[in-house]
């Protein structure tokens, strides 16, 4: 059994990206919720699952479904960091397919800006590297960074190059948060942190939620907006902590980004629109790798000299991503919003014309979880 | 063989053990794979007999960071993943030599140093440098 097509994200809506003073993360999520319930003409009481993953309430389900007034069927509470809801997205499939639940609503929510500044976790360091004090999650990434340059050659131009086309997305989108001009030689003379990554290769510090509705495809056109369809999804986990990554240079995208397009029936050049968890600026150059989209070690070539920016060869977080447009934490949820507004054509000047396949993608941890999913329009189906 | 339920964990013996200025790995009697950092069972066959012994401390740098901190902080330090001849990657750091100078593919020899909070840790040298 497959779980192509069979289920729908009919409503799906931001709320209190930037700087949200004031809120707390539940009332975030609870406003993107609203927003997302809202565009799905669903009722509060339709609702029968719910997922979610907040940062420090390791209960974060339950306070949910308190927060709805709900008595959820099911209260999925997935933790992989922000990887987990491209992953709730699939067991909310499976839920629907199975007629366990009929409506699932997927969220997401924090205020670590106007609370604390910086990212909020609940994790400390893993036993074997604490006493060398990496900086968490930022050193683990300037490993993986580090060893690409050594293996392939991989350039700080490269990588600047991929902050730079994030920027140019985002001064297309007038809700992103960073929106200045951005240059290659701004990047490479941005504050040193844990070499090779310097501050303009780390995604930002802002608050900001979303929340997407799904339901079974055969109900899914009785919503007021165009329905985006799961053709396919895949994860893989490879570790928990760097220091036990068999290859730093080869993420579990490799095994996700298979799974989720076999399932789809599709290949990497079939994909119109690509929104990756851009954490930090190695990380897209690995995913479009291990993603298909170009051979390995090739990554940096791919998206050097505007390769994945407006106007370039494959158009790659329009939204500006983690890196320029919101990142609170837990990015995954924003990859799915920005996918299915590119799919509804609802993405105004950074609309990318007649796109009918969208590939999301999650990390989480430090390149520990993967998760790909695989969004079309009914044309796709 | 070391056995499950039988005294402390794996975790508890390793830190034993170096607080004594000993660092062992361990070594499965089950298909005979080196395991770091330290097990109940055997991620390569899932057998329980893992048993103790001393690598021979060589080892290449396979990825290395530079953490930034202003002086007034402590200024900066190495964070590095080093590959043992045993087949096993851990994560140190190396002391007696420039951080700009540490590349992967450096050979290093562990020895216990310190710390982040003065506790004894695996640290390594480049190789032939007296300590």
């Amino acid at each position: 059994m497959s779980l192509r097509g069979k289920a729908a994200i009919v409503g799906a809506a931001l709320a209190g990206c930037g700087e949200a003073h004031g809120k707390s993360s539940m009332e975030i999520t609870i406003e993107g919720v609203h927003g997302a319930l809202a565009d799905a003409g669903i009722a509060l009481g339709e609702v029968d699952a719910v997922a979610t993953c907040q940062p420090l309430d390791m209960l974060s389900g339950l306070t949910l479904a308190q927060e709805l007034g709900l008595n959820p069927r099911f209260t999925m509470n997935n933790r992989m960091g922000g990887s987990s809801f491209l992953s709730h997205t699939l067991w909310a499939a499976m839920l629907l397919e199975l007629r366990l639940a009929d409506t699932v609503l997927i969220c997401y929510g924090s205020n670590q800006r106007t609370a604390s500044g910086k990212l909020m976790t609940a994790l400390g360091l893993p036993t074997y590297e604490a006493p060398y004090r990496p900086l968490f999650p930022l050193s683990s990434y300037a490993l993986a960074t580090d060893r690409h340059m050594t293996q392939f050659g991989t350039t700080r131009e490269q990588l600047a190059d991929v902050a730079v086309a994030a920027r140019a997305w985002a001064q297309k989108n007038p809700d992103a948060f960073m929106r200045d001009p951005l240059t290659r030689e701004d990047v490479i003379a941005s504050r040193p942190v844990s070499d090779p990554l310097r501050v303009r290769d780390c995604c930002l510090v802002t608050d900001g939620g979303g929340a997407i509705v799904m339901r079974r495809a055969e109900t899914a056109k009785d919503h007021p907006r165009p329905p985006v369809y799961l053709l396919g999804g895949g994860e893989g986990t490879t570790h928990r902590d760097i220091s036990e990554m068999a290859d730093l240079t080869v993420t579990g995208a490799a095994q996700s980004g298979r799974t989720a397009m076999d399932m789809a029936g599709v290949k990497p050049a079939d994909i119109d629109v690509v929104q990756l968890y851009d954490a930090f600026t190695i990380n897209v150059i690995l995913f479009l790798e291990d993603l298909g989209f170009c051979k390995k070690g090739e990554g940096g070539a791919f998206v050097a000299n505007g390769g994945i920016a407006p106007g370039g060869h494959l158009p790659v977080n329009t939204n500006g991503g983690g890196l320029s447009c919101v990142h609170p934490g837990m990015y995954g949820i924003f990859t799915l919003v920005e996918a299915v507004r590119q799919l509804r054509g609802d993405a105004g000047d950074r609309q990318i014309g007649s796109a009918e396949l969208a590939l999301a993608h999650g990390n989480g941890g430090v390149l520990s979880s993967q998760v790909t999913n695989i969004l079309g329009t009914e044309a796709t189906l | 063989m070391a056995g499950i339920g039988q005294g402390p964990g794996p975790d508890a013996v390793f830190a034993a053990k170096l607080a004594e200025g000993v660092f062992e790995i361990q070594k499965c009697g089950g298909c005979g794979t080196h395991v770091f950092h330290p097990r109940v069972i055997c991620p390569a066959c899932g057998s329980a007999d893992l048993g103790w012994f001393a690598p021979t401390g060589r080892g290449t740098v396979y990825a290395r960071t530079v953490v930034r901190r202003k002086p007034e902080r402590g200024g900066d330090y190495n964070v590095v993943l080093v590959d043992l001849e045993e087949g096993v990657r851990m994560m140190s750091r190396i002391d007696g030599i420039a951080h700009d100078q540490i590349v992967a593919g450096l050979k290093v020899t562990a020895s216990i140093g310190e710390g982040a909070e003065g506790d004894p840790a695996v640290v390594f040298r480049p190789e032939g440098e007296a300590n």
